[in-house]
């Protein structure tokens, strides 16, 4: 059970003072994810916002073990530090009760694009770690290009809203559905809006041994172009409208774990997203209404996985 | 006991690697290479090592695997070849700027395209300024004495870099010699324990590596690694020293034949010194001043050593398994000629390129540079500063 008051006591691993944007939803989610940890826990983070802007030298906000390597091999390098633990272990060098939590952590770029090999071999190994994609849909840290999570439609500074293309062209990819492919025992969907959810699944990740993997939607209002503090109302209605809808996937078996009492339209997270804007002129409605009937889609599919369980 | 035994290179590589027992290796598959993982992975089977071996997916993540394995606090060795050191490349100069102990024996290859799996050293001279020691080596026994030297010389305090042994693809790691090998035990003590610096694992002591290091600080870690490199070149002596002590078999930056009194010689890297070699036995035999030097390790570069060992010469000749292209001669060339730039007596320097994806290199090929050589100093004129040695045109 999360207890705030009990989290309001537990020191802050990552501490104030870095350099991430103010209302950057990115930080917060860290903190959701190590509050959520009794764990000594060992971080690294591909090439991203989260690691440029917490870790410049002479400086570091993190007071844990922290590794930032290159942009695509975050699962990889926590693979390496996972193995020494191990062999350690294994050679009674290290105490055999000894338990650390090694958290890979990649944003969309670094995990659905350039990092999707690193972590597929990494899951597929079997390495005992968790990989953590803090989702902003595209790669804002070097100012807002398009990513395989880049929305369908969305504006993006390589796929920008014109007078001949409406934004992105493609649907996003579903990174969720792939990494499930991969059979591991424990994966989830996860938003900051609903942080008891995303620290249970924290734990409960934490709890199983072998590789786990949570997606967490990040809003980014540089990206977004939305108001400085809205990231988590944001974040909040990517569930509610059933875009972003919170679930996880233990042994093959899939549980929502929250169901929206009254599914909102997608326009009206839509509307409040400036990269968005150029759906609502005219001639763009069939944009709206594909997104749309894909969010119902994948939401009816969701539905019809989990009572098959 | 000692004893000696015949294999190819790839196993003696592979024993070295039994001995030293590291506690993680990740590796990936390729020509010519594979062999040495194949066969530790034999040994790991067997209960033979102790070693958590990571079967990655590519040679980027084994790199990667290997700095985050480093970085946690153990020793850690990997092997490659060709295409997977390119594939490698970001990673290695995060290696070598984390400052993360690591051995790598490089079965060098020909770099695609067009793609060719047998020797040059595309592969390694590509890497020459990736912050790495490199080490090359004749033969089998070399490569198996100088990964044993190299463990201890990558995790010396006043190092801590990641070292590459280089042997010639096929041409040894695919050739049988007869070996010797230490026992287990010598090969222990020798290497000694590993201390970890600033391990990850320690998490009482959190430590941050890679940050984001701008304008105020990166000019100054990289000095410290140019220093570390320096560092290097003694404790690569002193461990050749230590080495010898124990196993009768010294080694030093390079290794001379002949050069106190030659007039002309030829310098080369891995497996052509001994044909070389050969060549000088013979010249010798025919009252001709020649000789040859074999360079062993090209980083850190032993410019004033060297340019004492050669510069009483009247002309050299550099062959380089591999072109650069576009300048004007070999890579070892230009670091060999420039190093002789200060000297008041220097001898005239040719370059050749030979031996490119495993073109054989003849005991008569080595003749004609000796006899261009021999044209140069009869001459007192270099007609042509760059050569293709073993090429149809």
């Amino acid at each position: 059970m999360i207890k705030l008051k009990e989290l309001s006591e537990k020191q802050d691993l990552l501490a104030g003072g870095h350099r991430l944007c103010a209302g950057c939803t990115a930080s917060i989610i860290m903190r959701q994810l190590m509050l959520a940890s009794d764990y000594d826990m060992i971080f690294t983070s591909s090439t991203g916002c989260l690691e440029v802007a917490t870790s410049i030298y002479p400086y570091t906000a993190w007071k844990t073990p922290f590794f930032h390597s290159a942009f695509e091999n975050s699962a990889a390098t926590t693979a390496g530090i996972e193995s020494m633990f191990q062999s350690l272990k294994r050679q009674g060098k290290i105490p055999k009760d000894r338990q650390i939590k090694f958290v890979a952590i990649g944003g969309d770029g670094g995990t659905y694009d350039i990092g999707l090999q690193a972590l597929s071999g990494a899951l597929e190994r079997g390495h005992d770690f968790m990989y953590v994609c803090y989702d902003n849909e595209a790669y804002m840290n070097t100012g807002i290009q398009r990513s395989s999570a880049t929305p369908m439609g969305a504006s993006t500074t390589t796929c920008p809203a014109g007078t001949c293309m409406p934004g992105k062209k493609q649907r996003r990819k579903d990174l969720t559905a792939i990494v499930a492919a991969h059979n591991i025992p424990y994966l989830a969907q996860a938003s900051p809006s609903h942080y008891r959810d995303l620290m249970e699944k924290v734990r409960k990740a934490f709890s199983i041994e072998g590789p786990k993997f949570m997606n967490i939607i990040a809003p980014c209002h540089r990206g977004w172009r939305t108001k400085i503090d809205e990231g988590i109302k944001l974040a909040r209605l990517a569930v509610e409208t059933c875009f972003w809808p919170l679930y996880e996937i233990e042994e093959g078996k899939v549980n929502i774990t929250y169901k929206p009492k009254e599914k909102l339209p997608l326009t009206d997270w839509l509307k409040m997203q400036g990269r968005f804007a150029h759906l609502f002129s005219p001639g763009n409605q069939h944009i709206i209404d594909t997104l749309q009937a894909q969010v119902n889609k994948d939401w009816e599919s969701l539905l019809e996985r989990e009572s098959k369980k | 006991m000692r004893k000696k035994v015949a294999m190819t290179g790839n196993i003696a590589v592979a024993n070295a690697m039994r001995q030293i027992n590291p506690d993680v290796c990740a590796a990936y598959p390729i020509t010519p290479s594979t062999e040495i993982m194949q066969q530790f992975a034999t040994f790991k089977s067997n209960g033979k090592v102790d070693t958590e071996l990571v079967t990655v997916e590519s040679e980027h993540s084994a790199m990667s695997a290997c700095i985050g394995a480093a970085a946690a606090g153990g020793r850690v060795m990997t092997a490659t070849s060709a295409n997977g050191l390119a594939l490698m490349w970001e990673m290695l100069y995060i290696a070598s700027g984390n400052r993360v102990p690591i051995v790598m024996t490089v079965v060098n290859r020909a770099l695609s395209a067009p793609i060719n799996i047998h020797a040059d050293h595309s592969d390694s001279m590509g890497a020459r300024d990736s912050g790495w020691i490199q080490i090359y080596c004749e033969n089998a026994q070399e490569t198996y004495d100088s990964l044993i030297q190299a463990t201890r010389i990558s995790e010396a305090k006043n190092v801590r870099l990641p070292v590459m042994v280089c042997m010639d693809g096929f041409i040894i790691s695919h050739s049988i010699e007869n070996i010797e090998l230490f026992e287990d035990e010598e090969v222990k003590r020798f290497i000694g324990e590993y201390i970890p610096l600033y391990p990850l694992l320690d998490t009482k002591n959190p430590v941050t590596y890679g940050p984001l290091d701008l304008q105020d600080y990166y000019s100054e870690h990289k000095r410290q690694q140019d220093e570390a490199m320096f560092h290097a070149g003694d404790v690569i002596l002193r461990t050749g020293e230590a080495f010898e002590k124990f196993s009768g078999r010294g080694y030093g930056y390079f290794e001379t034949h002949c050069m106190e009194d030659a007039e002309i010689a030829v310098l080369a890297l891995g497996s052509a010194a001994g044909t070389v070699r050969t060549v000088v036995n013979e010249l010798r035999g025919k009252g001709v001043m020649a000789g040859s030097i074999k360079l062993r390790v090209f980083r850190p570069f032993p410019a004033k050593e060297l340019a004492d060992a050669i510069s009483h010469l009247k002309a050299l000749a550099v062959l380089d398994r591999c072109d650069s292209f576009g300048a004007f001669g070999g890579p070892v060339f230009s670091e060999v000629r420039s190093c002789l730039y200060d000297r008041p007596v220097r001898p005239h320097v040719t370059s050749y390129i030979y031996g490119l994806g495993g073109r054989d290199l003849g005991l008569d090929k080595v003749q004609e540079v000796f006899n261009d050589l021999k044209r140069i100093v009869d001459t007192g004129h270099v007609d042509k500063l760059a050569t293709f040695l073993t090429v149809r045109e």
